[in-house]
């Protein structure tokens, strides 16, 4: 059974990731957002300049990677912690296609959580000026994705996924990211940044890395990182008493 | 005929040996794995179900490697040991996403058979998180069954449950032995075992102990030698008559305890002969206490022999 996606399996990831108490965390930041757009519209200060500060970020300097760790890990960590994925595990089923079925509900989950509400934050506080609104939203699905991909991946292979995942984005990418140049080469939220900008208006949005780097990164690292989940899951182990 | 084999293998974590060099086959009927805490058992389950490599040697299903092979599912149902599940679901919900995930063609019929065979109809449209222990069990073990698997793998199904729960699980197991199923449960309780399983594996600190049927086992168990302590009116006169009688094999007076410490060998004439000594000598016994009969003793004891 090599497909893409396992319904069965997207339908109760689905329901563990918006059914609890997770749902309320992933709605906080994208309503703080959309409040803050709001607040601001309302003030009337909200310009393209304000907006694109605030996308850039509010949205896809914190919600995405926040976001990304907390829906990457969520779809598939807790699974494994308390070992309910052996009732997925002890199946005839493609590996590569469990771990596609999670990043694909990942990816519904950032889109609802994070790119439509930056869209949405985009449009209140200057409709689509210079394209903003549009090349932010995007560049938060795209960019939320590669996190996505990333955290499930860091799911798989640790129990301290969570751990590793705030210390990738928080220390990795804005801390030595922000000092060292250098480092936003290896940086998602860098390339996030580099689409937007090519999707907004020229000038509008500065990235740090080159376009054509930038995309080629995101694919493969969002792909690299699937196929290496998958093989990874084959070999799972469920010991964890002894 | 479905049979697991077990081929010298071995399983260690890091310097931590937890299977040494076992060997067995597990074919239908039910198989008891019998061991202490901490000897193995869930560490063999693992292997054989598929979710542990081992360090050396082999576990094939009817000569198939288990290890990487997701196919042998189609033909294994895992109860694990582990109470999670997705709380959330419905049991109705749960049995049917284990029927779908197999891919069945009529997952609807093959969830509601299960739940039947399990006794769970009754209460399947509540959530999981709301469920006794002994209900997630029996629907752990609907999820195992629902596509009627060749091979059933439980680990210690019988542990926190209450005694009703218990019989209702022994004859569900039973059940599934008469069937033809190959069926395999871990358990530390020696009565467990033998009260449902034809076949007993015993295990004890990684290593294979003993194998035969629950009589065999038994008498390994009850021959052996027992100590007891024992506190009489005259310790030292008992002492004289019980060395005297071929039961024992040593008696020492142990002054501090101030009591007698016994060495029966043969277990059923010693706790036969001894009220009668003592009653001949005109002696009262106010104590007599195995001093090793945890369960520990016994299979150490098994693994020594």
């Amino acid at each position: 059974m090599n497909t893409v996606l396992n319904p069965t399996i997207a339908a109760i990831t689905w329901r563990a990731m918006v059914g609890r108490r997770r749902a309320l965390l992933l709605l906080a930041l994208p309503a703080v957002l959309l409040l803050f757009a709001i607040v601001l519209r309302a003030t009337g200060v909200s310009d393209a300049e304000v907006s694109e500060g605030v996308l850039g970020a509010f949205a896809l300097g914190t919600l995405v990677p926040l976001l990304g760790l907390i829906i990457g890990t969520g779809v598939i960590s807790p699974e494994i912690d308390d070992g309910s994925i052996v009732y997925v595990l002890a199946k005839p089923l493609s590996r590569p296609t469990i771990v596609l079925t999670k990043l694909i509900v990942a990816t519904a989950c950032i889109a609802v959580f994070a790119a439509l509400p930056t869209l949405i934050a985009g449009l209140i506080m200057a409709g689509n000026e210079q394209g903003l609104a549009v090349a932010y939203g995007v560049g938060t699905l795209i960019g939320g994705i590669a996190y996505c991909a990333v955290f499930i991946l860091l799911g798989v292979v640790t129990k301290h996924a969570a751990v590793a995942g705030l210390i990738y984005a928080l220390i990795w990418e804005t801390l030595i990211g922000g000092y060292v140049p250098g480092a936003r080469t290896l940086s998602i939220q860098q390339w996030a940044v580099s689409l937007t900008s090519a999707l907004a208006a020229d000038g509008a949005v500065t990235a740090n890395v080159r376009l054509g780097v930038s995309v080629t990164l995101l694919v493969v690292v969002t792909v690299a990182a699937t196929v290496y989940a998958g093989q990874r899951l084959r070999s799972l182990t469920l010991t964890d008493q002894e | 005929m479905t049979a697991i084999e077990i081929d010298r293998v071995s399983r260690w974590f890091g310097n931590v040996v937890a299977v040494n060099d076992v060997s067995m086959s597990v074919g239908p009927g039910v198989t008891g794995l019998l061991g202490p805490n901490g000897a193995g058992k869930s560490t063999l389950i693992h292997m054989m179900a598929g979710f542990l490599a081992t360090s050396a040697g082999t576990v094939t299903l009817d000569g198939v490697p288990v290890w990487h092979n997701e196919a042998v599912y189609r033909r294994i149902g895992l109860v694990p040991e582990r109470e999670a599940m997705y709380d959330f679901l419905t049991g109705w919900q749960f049995t049917l996403a284990n029927a779908k995930l197999h891919g069945l063609p009529d997952p609807g019929a093959a969830a509601q058979r299960a739940l039947e065979t399990v006794e769970m109809t009754a209460a399947k449209d509540r959530a999981l998180g709301t469920y006794s222990k002994g209900m997630k069990q029996r629907v752990k073990m609907a999820a195992a069954l629902v596509h009627e698997p060749a091979v059933l793998l439980l680990d210690e199904p019988f542990n926190g449950m209450d005694p009703r729960q218990r019989l209702q699980l022994m004859a569900l197991i039973r059940r599934m032995g008469a069937d033809g199923r190959t069926v395999l449960f871990s358990s530390h309780i020696l009565e467990e075992v033998e009260q449902v399983a034809s076949h007993i594996e015993v295990v004890v600190a990684g290593r294979h102990a003993a194998s035969g049927d629950f009589r065999a086992i038994r008498r390994l168990m009850i021959d052996r030698p027992h100590v007891f302590l024992i506190r009489s009116s005259d310790d030292r006169q008992l002492a004289a008559a019980l060395i005297a009688d071929p039961s024992t094999a040593s008696v020492e007076l142990d002054g501090r305890e101030r009591a007698l410490r016994v060495h029966a060998v043969d277990f059923p004439r010693f706790v036969a002969q001894l009220p009668r000594l003592a009653g001949e000598h005109g002696l009262r016994l106010y104590e007599v206490a195995p001093s090793d009969e945890s369960l520990e003793s016994v299979f150490s004891y098994l693994v020594a022999s």
